[in-house]
């Protein structure tokens, strides 16, 4: 049964576009943004398949090329930290070490009650704003040790 | 030291920057129509006579690359890269929130001169905002007739759609962003054909950053003369340069070339932090880009003098490092960097990228000798020589400028 709502669902976000293969992408990014665990799930990549008519290796191997893209299930947040040299000067591994503390997970774990997931980025464009952390859409800057905790502590609630 | 806007002179003005009255209210679209009465060939002459230069890095004359695809017959592309991924840049996420029809405004312009009847913007994932407002500007553009069929009544007809990436430094390639554009996995395509003759679905595709196409406009509307007549004899115009790391205001700042890197940090970017004492930048790219000391502060911004002093304007960005820091620390991040962007399709760059981040490791932790900088310029030389993409062609320069700063 539960396969089968899955399947209705994919279908109707697959339906907003055309059966063409250079719209994959996006329909992969609106797939993953409706699941509430933000993946890319076996019988998705079934359901893409037969829209487009392409193979299910194909799929697996744009997903897996993608650093936004996943075949695992995440937290109702991902955290994404800019890893790269403007934030590292600007000390990120802090802020990496916080919420590694306060979370109890590492990069690419999820916390036990599926609240959050930790992945590090690459620049995320918001240099002037360094240190800097994306989680899900929104973007938060110039973080500091409290900060962060209190970001975390705010969205746990 | 004042800066000069010509791409960014409405920033700041509106309420809401997808708004099409607004932009009108600021010559916005004026180009346009001035451009939609001038032959193909009158427009690309226009650019050539200006000098613009490609600002997503490689500094390619604008014009000429027009020039390749418009004789071409049949159906072709102009694809605007806005897969800003070069660490340490965001010039084109400011352009696209906070004056988007600018860019439209150039992508029409663009497209008409090469005779484009589809263009696409290939966005990274990450920039949501963008997107949005990218999304909204297109279709207050489209019910005002300025994209559609016979704009403003001409017989040039043209229609704008968005793509979107998902993570990968690589797809900042033009090739590797036309596969990616296709739905595929967003590794480079071999050189030549070039895309201005086969890309996008083996069709004449002409690529242009974000930044490149914002200059249009005003090009258009002022003439290439005027352009000219701003930055140095070799460097055109203006570029926004994009400021992080230790300086008082961080941030994004347009300037005529020709400006020298300490006006840039010293004066708009208000100087160094309390009690920050200057060591270098890295310029061009946080990845990317060259490493430039204290002896270099007086070097003009320009890609002439830049290329002398063994440096890169790249994507206008300035990483400002203070005395604190370790070079051999930030050239690690910089290679773990290009170890998790490489698309791993060519040899050198994914076995080559590793075995710099072992060495840099190794040098970073006290354990490094003198042969291993040797080591680290002839791999890096190596893969600047056999890889297949620039991704693997550009460790040499964080490298060799580190290793010539530490010396």
């Amino acid at each position: 049964m539960k396969r089968k709502s899955v399947a209705t669902d994919i279908h109707s976000i697959l339906q907003r576009y055309e059966q063409k293969k250079e719209h994959l992408i996006l329909m992969l990014h609106d797939i993953q943004n409706h699941n509430e665990h933000h993946y890319i799930s076996e019988s998705a990549i079934h359901e893409v398949s037969r829209y487009l008519n392409i193979t299910h290796s194909e799929i697996y191997g744009v997903i897996s090329f993608y650093t936004m893209l996943s075949t695992k299930p995440r937290g109702k947040y991902i955290i994404r930290v800019c890893n790269s040299a403007p934030c590292h000067v600007m000390h990120s591994e802090d802020i990496i070490e916080e919420i590694k503390k306060t979370l109890g997970i590492d990069f690419g774990m999820t916390t036990k009650d599926g609240l959050f997931t930790l992945e590090s980025t690459s620049c995320l464009g918001i240099c002037d704003l360094a240190p800097a952390v994306m989680i899900n859409d929104e973007i938060y800057g110039k973080l500091t040790r409290n900060e962060i905790t209190k970001i975390l502590a705010e969205k746990s609630k | 030291m004042k800066e000069k806007r010509v791409i960014l002179d409405n920033i700041g003005k509106y309420t809401d920057p997808a708004s099409i009255r607004e932009y009108e209210k600021h010559n916005g679209y004026r180009s346009l129509k001035k451009a939609l009465q001038m032959k193909s060939s009158e427009i690309i002459n226009e650019v050539k006579i200006s000098e613009l230069r490609g600002r997503g890095g490689a500094g390619f004359p604008t014009g000429l690359k027009w020039s390749f695809s418009a004789p071409l017959k049949g159906e072709k592309y102009l694809i605007c890269n806005a897969d800003e991924g070069e660490p340490g840049t965001f010039k084109d996420r400011i352009i696209m929130e906070k004056d988007p029809h600018k860019l439209l405004e150039g992508i029409i312009i663009a497209s008409c001169a090469i005779g484009a009847a589809t263009s696409y913007i290939y966005i990274r994932g990450e920039y949501t905002q963008s997107i949005n407002t990218l999304k909204d500007a297109i279709s207050n553009a489209k019910k005002e007739g300025y994209i559609g069929n016979n704009i403003l009544g001409s017989k040039f007809s043209h229609e704008i759609h968005i793509k979107c990436g998902a993570g990968s430094y690589i797809c900042g390639d033009e090739t590797a962003l036309i596969n990616s554009s296709e739905g595929k996995r967003g590794n480079p395509r071999i050189k030549p054909p070039f895309p201005g003759i086969s890309g996008l679905w083996n069709r004449p595709s002409v690529v242009n950053n974000v930044e490149t196409l914002s200059n249009i406009p005003a090009i258009i509307l002022n003439g290439g003369e005027w352009y000219k007549s701003i930055g140095t004899k070799e460097s055109t115009g203006t570029k926004i340069f994009t400021v992080s790391g230790m300086v008082k205001k961080p941030g994004y700042y347009e300037l005529p070339l020709g400006v020298t890197l300490r006006e840039l940090i010293f004066d708009l970017a208000g100087g160094m932090k309390p009690n920050k004492e200057f060591k270098a930048v890295l310029i061009g790219g946080a990845a990317a880009g060259a490493f430039l000391g204290k002896d270099a502060l007086d070097v003009r911004l320009s890609y002439e003098d830049l290329a002398r002093h063994n440096g890169v304007l790249g994507s206008g960005a300035v990483l400002v490092l203070d005395q604190s820091m370790n070079i051999y620390d930030v050239l690690r991040n910089i290679m773990e960097f290009f170890v998790h962007e490489s698309c791993g399709l060519c040899i050198p760059c994914r076995l080559g990228n590793m075995r710099l981040l072992e060495i840099i490791t190794k040098i970073t932790k006290g354990q490094g000798s003198p042969e291993d900088c040797k080591t680290l310029l002839r791999i890096a030389k190596m893969m600047k020589e056999t890889c297949f993409c620039p991704l693997g062609q550009s460790p040499i320069l964080p490298i060799s400028t580190a290793l010539s700063l530490e010396e």
